[in-house]
């Protein structure tokens, strides 16, 4: 049966909602996201999101820099797994170049972009659950987070903003005890998956707050550009390592989960299953990896001075928010002429006012936590 | 049979130029049938997903491709000169289309002349067009007709500028000391 939620026209007289603005500046609002809710008692009538807040102009920026300066501007894009974003860049600019990469490195890629994604789910469920209120969770994911970022630290030496790789492949080989480490972390990583999922999964005061809270369709959730866990969560089975193979995805064996409502609770289960997969992917990779001798090249023959020829190319990988593309054309000089980014949640974001309409203000918090909205891809 | 020949015989003459980058396939429509060659191309050829819409700024590319192309005249002097046409159009403005059955991609592109900025919005179409279309006009100025909310996305309203335009300064023109603010 269709609900029908109540939009603006429904008032005679509109001046009887109450305008409630929530954020920039709100703890709840993940820093810098700003919504202006026209309310009937505690249900949205309507949502208008403003964004822009954390704009530092990077397309600009980008045209002002050459090839491999960019690198470290798209570390602060999705901050949360950084590594995807680089990865994506370096893979456009090959393949505007036609530079194939070594296969040693695309195996290293997809080991850590595979734990980039790890810790960006966990970074999402985590503070899900601290804006439903479940703050234990948090912490038992967080110590895992931790975990991957010491891996992350120990190969190049930065945790967040991680700048890896170059374009044509990757600068330095795994760490030798990278295996030891990833089996001592593995144990615990599973468990804390497993006990989060104990915590919260049949949960009663969890479902209550999640099961059919800003239920999407998978015609609307196309329609808006959807992609990546919040488009799969609506029963859509898509995933580009799966429909456009990169790396060596096409040879690892691993499960797209799909949910079936597009709630709250479907993106949380689509983003748990997924670390799952994520660490059979790996397991998997590692033993791709262990195939390669030690001196393997690394790097594929790149000129010293990056020029690509005229000309402008499209190239997007699944990031763990869902599609991350780099669109960029040349004007043959060592700049980009321009640079284009599609982040995944600046799409999902759009459809916020949608989402939103006809709930209660507690589950707008819910579903802005469970789209994983990162303000530094959103802006820029 | 391969994309471009699928483009050709469903877009007909509305194809004015395809343009292959690395296996990338672009082609350029007029700009006042963008949204018949969008629909066209969602309905027969399955593109059904849209990407992305952003503008470009060509004028600097074509200041640089003339200036390429004077220098190869230098060499070769005997050749007479070329006829100089109309100036091409400053903007292009880019849609990005993915074919979820067959994974295929393909990008749209219209040409938009400075004098007459206006372009027809594709938010009929795709609702995901609604931000990009904004943004394309908080960033160059773009207008986009039939639009329902058609404002300023990341710079504030009263921004005088548009950044993304190549005679726009990197480190801005000191709007953020004149900002008044309203109460």
């Amino acid at each position: 049966m269709e609900v029908r939620r109540p939009t603006i026209e429904d008032w005679d007289n509109p001046g009887d909602l109450v305008t409630i603005n929530i954020g920039p500046s709100h703890p709840a609002m993940h820093g810098t996201l700003r919504v202006i809710a026209q309310t009937d008692g505690e249900t949205i009538v309507s949502a208008e999101p403003e964004i822009g807040y954390l704009h530092r102009g990077v397309e600009k920026l980008g045209e002002h820099l050459t090839y491999h300066q960019f690198i470290p501007i798209t570390d602060r894009l999705n901050y949360c797994s950084a590594i995807a974003n680089n990865v994506s860049y370096e893979m456009a600019v090959e393949k505007l170049m036609g530079i194939k990469v070594p296969e040693k490195a695309q195996v290293i890629r997809m080991i850590m972009m595979e734990l980039a994604r790890i810790a960006d789910h966990i970074v999402c469920i985590g503070i899900l659950g601290v804006d439903l209120g479940a703050f234990t969770p948090f912490f038992y994911l967080f110590i895992q987070r931790e975990e991957i970022y010491e891996i992350f630290e120990w190969y190049n030496g930065a945790r967040l903003t991680n700048t890896f790789g170059r374009i044509g492949g990757v600068e330095a080989d795994l760490p030798e005890d990278f295996e030891e480490r990833w089996r001592k972390l593995l144990p615990n990583l599973k468990k804390a998956i497993d006990e989060t999922d104990k915590l919260l999964t049949h949960n009663r005061i969890w479902m209550d707050r999640t099961i059919g809270v800003t239920a999407f369709s998978p015609e609307d959730a196309l329609s808006w550009g959807f992609t990546g866990p919040c488009l799969r969560a609506c029963g859509v089975k898509r995933d580009l390592r799966k429909d456009e193979p990169y790396c060596f995805y096409d040879q690892v064996d691993f499960e797209i989960p799909v949910g079936k409502h597009g709630d709250v609770f479907d993106r949380y289960i689509v983003r748990m299953i997924e670390m799952e997969e994520s660490i059979k992917i790996i397991d998997q990779a590692i033993k791709i990896y262990k195939e390669f001798p030690p001196d393997a090249p690394l790097m594929a023959k790149v000129p010293k001075i990056i020029k690509p020829p005229v000309g402008e190319v499209y190239s997007a990988i699944e990031a763990p928010n869902g599609e991350l593309g780099f669109w960029i054309k040349s004007d043959g000089s060592d700049k980009p002429y321009r640079i284009k980014i599609r982040p995944p949640c600046y799409m999902v974001y759009q459809a916020f006012p949608e989402l939103v309409q006809g709930e209660m203000i507690a589950d707008l918090i819910a579903c802005l936590s469970s789209l994983n909205i990162i303000a530094g891809e959103l802006d820029r | 049979m391969g994309l471009k020949e699928d483009v050709q015989n469903t877009l007909g003459e509305l194809a004015l130029d395809f343009l292959e980058c690395q296996g990338d396939l672009s082609v350029t429509v007029p700009k006042d049938k963008i949204v018949e060659v969008l629909t066209k191309l969602r309905d027969n050829l399955g593109f059904n997903f849209l990407s992305d819409v952003f503008g470009v700024d060509n004028s600097v590319f074509y200041e640089k491709l003339a200036k390429a192309k004077a220098k190869k005249k230098k060499g070769e002097e005997d050749k007479e000169e070329e006829p100089q046409g109309p100036p091409p159009p400053r903007f292009e403005v880019v849609y990005l289309l993915l074919s979820l059955e067959t994974n295929k991609r393909l990008a749209v592109k219209i040409q938009v002349p400075e004098d007459d900025l206006v372009v027809d919005s594709v938010t009929c179409l795709w609702k995901a067009a609604d931000w990009p279309e904004r943004e394309t006009f908080d960033m160059f100025g773009i207008r986009f007709k039939g639009h329902h909310n058609l404002k300023r996305l990341l710079m504030w309203d009263e921004f005088p500028a548009h950044p993304l335009r190549k005679d726009y300064p990197l480190e801005g023109q000191g709007e953020e000391r004149i900002l008044e603010y309203n109460d």
